[in-house]
């Protein structure tokens, strides 16, 4: 078997890394990971460096092209093998809702529950104790966005509208890792959010990028 | 029907707008939101953007919200050529540098911003350690910025994209700011932002960017 054009570098437990790689399994692409290692200080050495001078994953090689950010990766992916996911070709309002969820995932709520994901889960992998402070201000905040969601699912079956896009998709890793948090409740606590949830983890491709991602097994706080 | 945008000029993210309106030579109107009494958390605000921020866009019936988002749409509708989106290679390319703006540099211009203008503005004292701690990172990433700046004309590539103008209003506070000289270290990128800042639509801006007289 040819060894595929696109690769990424990185480690797949990173919901980053996850969010590329769940862009290429919904878009059916052919890739290869090569794993990296936090740990070992992978992504400060040279030959990383050249791939992406922020020292960060993933990183998609694709043929000719370099690419770093994951929603930058996974537009590209998903404009390349699958430009449904973005809206309707020529439907500017669709175009402009995508992103607008887009935006509002990065900016709204990923800051959010990353904070929280951070102090519930990964605390012991970076050697300290689990700030509750930072936990419980995250928390309030999340709240009221997650209210914002409802509201809006209420009016829509996804994010831009009633078609599946991006804009859902590039919550589903993050959120994953939230969702093994005993801070699930908040998702839980809201039928649109959770039944529009319950929908994206149902997904073939959202079923094999959360088995790369065993957060509910690595290191999950005592309920 | 003029396109409306909600918020005032000097908010970077507002003004990120307003460039690229001007950059399709699109009508326009801005509405003002006078967040000193708490307009951008009213209830007319909140239909218009339910997170209680600045911008809000109107275009007919479609109501937008999220600078980024708003640009793309704009400069879409208008024709622009700043996105590249009829060629794979470069559109990835500005979407990368796009997502860097966001995360790298506007991220720490921020709170430097903050605590530099709205702080004092609003009677406070400037925490000048997250001043510090933000243009050290700030610095990093201007290193980045150099070496791109060194082998490409702009961010994205040999051709201009939105990936450049969106730097403009954070990069506006930062060369009329006290910082200034943290980019004398950097001078392709001192050069690209001059060259940004002389852009017609960046010059226009500026202008509705100024602040009031105290």
């Amino acid at each position: 078997m040819a060894t595929p054009a696109v690769k990424v570098y990185g480690w797949a437990i990173s919901p980053f890394v996850s969010r590329a790689l769940l862009a290429l399994e919904e878009a059916g692409v052919d890739y290869e990971l090569v794993p990296m290692s936090r740990q070992a200080g992978d992504h400060r050495r040279p030959e990383h460096l050249a791939r992406n001078p922020f020292e960060k994953v993933p990183v998609l090689e694709d043929g000719d092209l370099t690419l770093f950010e994951s929603r930058a990766i996974a537009r590209h992916v998903l404009r390349k093998h699958k430009p449904e996911l973005l809206g309707t070709a020529g439907n500017l309002e669709q175009a402009a809702l995508v992103d607008v969820w887009l935006e509002v995932e990065a900016h709204q709520l990923s800051p959010l529950a990353i904070a929280i994901v951070v102090e519930c889960i990964f605390t012991p992998f970076l050697g300290r104790e689990r700030n509750q402070a930072v936990v419980d201000e995250n928390v309030e905040k999340l709240k009221k966005v997650l209210e914002v969601y409802e509201a809006r699912l209420s009016q829509s079956k996804y994010l831009a509208g009633d078609f599946l896009s991006l804009a859902d998709l590039s919550h589903f890793t993050i959120m994953h890792c939230f969702m093994a948090t005993e801070y699930a409740t908040l998702v839980e606590a809201l039928p649109h959010v959770s039944a529009w949830w319950e929908s994206l983890a149902a997904r073939p491709a959202t079923k094999k990028v959360a088995e790369f991602m065993p957060v509910g097994t690595a290191g999950a706080p005592q309920k | 029907m003029a396109m409306k945008v909600y918020g005032p000029a000097m908010s970077t993210n507002v003004a990120r707008v307003l460039v690229c309106l001007e950059e399709v030579g699109a009508e326009y109107e801005v509405v003002p939101v006078d967040m000193t009494t708490g307009e951008h958390k009213s209830p007319a605000h909140d239909a218009r953007n339910p997170f209680g921020q600045v911008p809000a866009f109107q275009d007919g019936d479609l109501i937008l919200y999220e600078s980024r988002a708003i640009s793309k749409y704009i400069l879409r509708k208008g024709g622009s050529d700043l996105l590249r989106e009829s060629n794979l290679a470069e559109s990835a390319m500005v979407d990368v540098w796009l997502e860097v703006e966001s995360g790298h540099f506007s991220s720490t211009m921020s709170p430097i911003i903050f605590q530099c203008l709205v702080v004092p503005f609003l009677g406070g004292e400037t925490d000048t350690k997250i001043v510090q701690e933000n243009l050290e990172k700030l610095k990093t990433a201007l290193g980045v910025y150099e070496a791109r700046l060194s082998r490409f004309k702009y961010l994205a590539g040999d051709f201009v994209s939105l990936a450049d103008i969106s730097h403009f209003p954070a990069a506006y506070y930062l060369l009329g700011g006290s910082h200034a000289s943290v980019l004398d270290a950097y001078p392709h990128v001192k050069a690209w932002l001059a060259e940004v800042m002389d852009r017609p639509s960046v010059r226009k801006v500026v202008e509705l960017m100024k602040l009031p007289s105290a």
